[in-house]
């Protein structure tokens, strides 16, 4: 018999938290796992929607920006370009949608069991990473096409996943606590999903925006994180800017922070408000 | 005696209850315009200096669920929880399995705590039978390679064979249920908490189900903690009960002792025990009251005798009036019936109001619960039926120990019979 004693009480902040979490893991596998499976089921296509939605995205704005604008490509054909920013950019937007709503889709788990409730958000997050590596597809099929070859700097790529991952946490943490208590964000959610594409160096290079404004733009902490990967994915040219990157690194790691520290503190009272 | 794996202190949960004609109970959802609104009233107060009287705010009242709760559980028992809706049974399970947070006091466990406070937690219409198994198993706690191990079990159980493939959403609502709580009974935990789950499924199943949480609290000596409104479960599953009354334990102890409690206590407020009375606005020939005199407060013990007594308001007086009533069990079937022919009934010549009792020197019921219905009718030619009042005073019957009189650990089982008769035997040799 497990003779470990759990005490509950009012306001504890149980050391046993992350311990839990440990021990439930197999249920971020779960939950992802059931939400791929619902996600396609009764469709036709399935699973091609994951790679439809963007690759269309990606035509609009190669056209738009690339043809029409004629904006900078830094060297390399715009839909490359695009499509290195696509990819964080929509892992980043779903993971927003899905998991500032997670909670409130899994309400009857919610206040029917126990389990660390940072899970839900947190494998909402996971499913976005499904598609995200689906869509990788899609850029793998571009290289191909335009027979382009990335360098060296392809490797550092999982540290820019990394941190795309901890920023779609971070504020996944913050709407899906938020939205249990405010409805509102019910609203306000898809209108940071609209704004950001504009307002993130998804269609164009980062490198359009004049440079006495890059670290005031740098606050978008997406933009560290597309430049990240336009930097590794695409090589040459591509450069970094440094502060700016610093800075949006700073604020993703403070949004994963405040994120968890504030839904830790929502969290007990999710069952009796949700 | 074994360790407590249980030890409940103090405990207290309050919720803030906001009356708001959107929502006259429970929380409402906070939209962030309330937020907004309170504060820019609470400004326009600073500056206005307003005559605004500092109330304590109306629309918002505090209510405690639970209040200075306290008891200790043991290895191995099986304990009910009892009382009626809103007394806190369900809060209390709540916050023993984490589900929310309470607000006063502390609660030790010893062990892994798997509640089940619904069946079917995480069950997705979408999809089939055999991954909702895996999905509802992850839920409840159990790991991959455990739902591996058992689900032959799980789905023997269910007697769901046919159907592991189809989406649930297409399975019938027994099914469904029976899947649902066949996962359940398969979990593994030291302590299981259960929530009135066992009122599913058919009959047959209901049978099963109350079998395997016998088999869990008894045979596999883990502790669990029950909460029910069948009196019949909780009596055969359980030997002590806690009481809960509007937050508060009322009694802890005995499960009989509990039970009746529980079920005198029931009618307390409304209506007094075994008791109907007729709604004002009736007019015609009509039942004005009924009674039933039982040994104790709405509670029969076998074998005991018992009067019956009826208040007929009759307006139109009538030669072929006639008066029965029948004894009906929980399960609505008949169980005894007892009528009054008598041609020289003074209601049938006057009108006015008249007693009529129904004495049983000896009502050998078995152990449950019944109730009245009531026939007032014209006898023949045609007959013609006047009032019938169905499902009144309801009663209880006891079978007064929970053992059998000299045979000990020889229980009275609920739903044995119906009719228990009083005989004498005799053997001898030829």
């Amino acid at each position: 018999m497990n003779t470990k004693e759990l005490v509950i009480e009012a306001g504890r902040s149980e050391k046993r938290y992350w311990q839990d979490l440990w021990i439930y893991r197999e249920l971020f596998y779960f939950l992802a796992w059931r939400d791929i499976l619902v996600r396609y089921k009764q469709t036709i296509i399935g699973v091609a929607w994951a790679l439809i939605r963007p690759f269309l995205t990606m035509v609009v704005f190669s056209v738009v920006f690339g043809k029409l604008a004629k904006l900078p490509s830094e060297g390399v054909p715009y839909p490359i370009l695009v499509f290195a920013a696509m990819l964080p950019w929509q892992f980043f937007a779903n993971s927003l949608a899905e998991s500032s709503n997670s909670l409130i889709a899994n309400a009857n788990l919610v206040s029917k069991v126990y389990f660390p409730r940072l899970i839900v958000p947190a494998s909402s997050v996971i499913v976005s990473f499904v598609d995200f590596l689906i869509s990788g597809m899609i850029l793998l099929g571009l290289m191909a096409w335009y027979d382009f070859v990335p360098g060296w700097r392809i490797l550092t790529l999982p540290l820019f996943i990394l941190i795309a991952f901890v920023a779609a946490m971070g504020a996944g943490l913050w709407l899906a606590s938020l939205n249990v208590e405010y409805r509102d964000f019910r609203y306000i959610v898809p209108f940071i999903v609209q704004f950001g594409l504009y307002i993130s160096p998804v269609g164009f290079s980062s490198k359009v925006v004049p440079e006495q404004w890059r670290l005031l733009y740098s606050l978008n902490p997406m933009v560290g994180v597309i430049d990240g990967f336009r930097w590794a994915i695409l090589g040459g040219e591509s450069q970094i800017y440094l502060p700016g990157f610093v800075l949006s690194l700073a604020i993703v790691v403070l949004l994963l922070w405040t994120g968890i520290w504030y839904f830790r503190k929502m969290e007990r009272t999710f069952a009796d408000v949700i | 005696m074994s360790e407590p794996v249980i030890r409940v202190e103090n405990l207290g949960k309050k919720y803030i209850l906001s009356h708001q004609k959107e929502n006259t109970s429970g929380y409402r959802y906070k939209a962030l315009r309330d937020i907004l609104s309170e504060k820019a009233k609470a400004v326009a107060q600073k500056f206005g200096k307003s005559e605004v009287k500092k109330i304590s705010n109306p629309a918002r009242e505090e209510f405690w669920a639970l209040k200075e709760v306290g008891f200790e559980i043991r290895q191995g028992e099986a304990v009910g929880i009892i009382g009626r809706n809103g007394a806190g049974k369900s809060t209390l399970l709540k916050l023993l399995s984490r589900i929310t947070e309470p607000t006063t006091g502390k609660i030790s466990i010893q062990g892994r705590v798997a509640s089940l406070l619904e069946v079917g937690t995480g069950f997705h219409p979408e999809l089939t039978g055999r991954e909702n198994i895996f999905l509802n198993g992850s839920v409840m706690g159990m790991s991959r390679v455990e739902i591996k191990k058992k689900f032959d079990e799980i789905v023997a159980f269910a007697e769901v064979e046919k159907f592991l493939d189809t989406p649930v959403k297409r399975y019938s609502s027994g099914m469904y249920v029976r899947l649902a709580f066949s996962v359940a009974a398969h979990l593994e935990p030291e302590i299981l908490v259960v929530d009135e789950v066992l009122a599913v499924g058919d009959a047959a199943f209901q049978k099963k189900c109350l079998g395997k949480m016998g088999d869990v609290a008894t045979k596999e000596g883990r502790t669990v903690l029950f909460v029910s409104h069948s009196m019949q479960a909780i009596a055969q599953l359980t030997k002590r009960c806690i009481l809960f009354d509007r937050g508060k334990i009322q009694f802890d102890g005995n499960t009989d002792k509990a039970v009746s409690l529980y079920i005198s206590g029931q009618r307390d407020d409304n209506q007094k025990p075994a008791f109907y009375q007729a709604p004002l606005t009736k007019t015609g020939n009509h039942l004005a009251w009924a009674q039933v005199h039982a040994s104790e407060g709405g509670v029969h013990w076998w074998g005991e005798p018992i009067t019956f007594e009826f208040a007929l308001q009759v307006e139109e007086p009538n030669e072929r009036l006639r008066f029965l009533f029948l004894v009906v069990n929980e399960l609505q079937q008949p169980i005894t019936k007892f009528w009054f022919f008598d041609s020289q009934a003074p209601f049938l010549r006057e009108s006015g109001r008249f007693i009529v009792r129904c004495h049983v020197p000896k009502l050998r019921l078995y152990a449950g619960s019944y109730s009245l219905s009531t026939w007032i009718f014209k006898r023949r030619e045609p007959q013609i039926l006047l009032e019938s009042v169905t499902n009144i005073c309801p009663f209880e019957v006891s079978m007064g120990s929970k053992e059998r009189p000299g045979l000990l650990g020889y229980e009275w089982n609920p739903g044995e019979s119906i009719y228990l008769e009083d005989a004498t035997w005799e053997t001898f040799k030829k």
